[in-house]
């Protein structure tokens, strides 16, 4: 039995217990969010529709295992699976686009392989720089941001390297 | 409209490679299947995700994301001593630092647009060291259950979605720590 096999329970336990102790109604609680998720899905759905074809279409075509040889030797010196370079030029753009990326690779060679981890936790561990970005400062009003894109994409760039180092010491290959 | 450049470049980038390599043929039936497995991807996630987001309504409810947020106060103190001057800034500093961490991305960005506002008055639409700092912060995720990927990985079959978790952690934490100093760095050499 290994330590991740609790943390599902611990947390479903423990949160409903703590919340109870608060003299939260924890039920009432738990399907006014589960009906909130339901929204999210409905937002997230046709952004997948989109992405997914794209994504099968340029697979397809071929265009997919060009760029990954294209990145590959790149890659390799980082330690990070060519095939995951589709989410790496995704990523920073787009959240549904990395999903459907992602999602695909987890498809195709498992979720449990070298791949289809890395590419799960580098969607984990990232998020969607230059959205966020352009809703921080384009809501503050800020026309000059710095350095401040150099910097997230440093975030960006440590974290897929991280990513497949962390697989490799946690898994194995 | 990034996103209107990035799905047309797939598709002209798809027939052109179509044309060259031959495989044209397969590229339309190819564009119906993934939007199939679209749908699919969707219904089987959409358990998983649905769980997670009352979990943490409730962790919402029960006070917790307050609770976290104060831990971060004396963090954020010496992280971002000008802002932090100013009560209301630091305050929904640190919770959207902790709407973040539980994963309430909808609760997380009202917050940092409200610091980040804040943070901008009299700064001429010029960022500040610190605004920098919190906008970086918010493009490295720190979140503690990626519950989106969980549904994925599940939704393709995997028993044991969070399994991912401590190399989730683990590299969020290099992320986040790469991205600030990064930034603490180029704040001294930038000159604007």
């Amino acid at each position: 039995m290994s330590i991740s096999g609790f943390i599902v329970p611990v947390i479903l336990a423990g949160t409903a217990l703590f919340s109870l102790t608060r003299k939260v109604d924890v039920y009432s609680a738990l399907t006014t969010g589960a009906g909130e998720g339901l929204s999210v899905m409905v937002k997230i759905f046709p952004a997948l529709v989109a992405l997914l074809s794209a994504v099968y279409m340029f697979r397809a075509s071929g265009a997919m295992d060009y760029f990954t040889q294209l990145f590959a030797p790149f890659l390799e010196k980082l330690g990070v699976p060519p095939e995951t370079a589709a989410i790496l030029l995704i990523r920073p753009i787009s959240g549904s686009g990395a999903l459907a990326v992602g999602s695909e690779l987890m498809a195709q060679y498992g979720t449990d392989s070298y791949i289809g981890r890395t590419a799960a936790v580098m969607l984990g561990c990232t998020e969607t720089t230059f959205y966020t970005i352009a809703v921080y400062f384009g809501a503050a009003g800020i026309r000059r941001t710095r350095y401040t894109i150099p910097a997230a994409l440093t975030a960006d760039l440590t974290g897929f390297v991280a990513a497949a180092l962390a697989v490799r010491l946690f898994f194995g290959t | 409209m990034a996103m209107a450049w990035v799905w047309t470049g797939m598709a002209v980038v798809s027939l052109l490679f179509g044309i060259i390599t031959g495989n044209i043929g397969q590229i339309g039936t190819a564009a119906l299947d993934g939007a199939a497995a679209a749908v699919e991807l969707c219904l089987s996630m959409a358990g998983v995700i649905c769980l997670w987001t009352g979990v943490m309504e409730m962790m919402n409810r029960c006070g917790l994301s307050a609770l976290l947020a104060r831990l971060f106060r004396p963090f954020l103190r010496r992280m971002m001593p000008r802002s932090s001057q100013d009560e209301e800034t630091l305050s929904a500093i640190s919770a959207n630092i902790s709407a973040n961490l539980l994963g309430l991305g909808n609760a997380a960005t009202p917050l940092g647009i409200r610091a980040a506002r804040r943070m901008a008055r009299g700064a001429d639409g010029t960022a500040t060291d610190e605004l920098c700092l919190l906008v970086v912060l918010n493009t490295a995720s720190i979140q503690l259950l990626p519950t989106t990927i969980a549904g994925v990985r599940a939704a393709h079959g995997c028993r044991t979605p969070f399994d991912i978790l401590p190399a989730v952690w683990f590299s969020s934490v290099l992320s986040v720590g790469a991205g600030l100093l990064m930034a603490k760095i180029l704040s001294k050499l930038w000159r604007t």
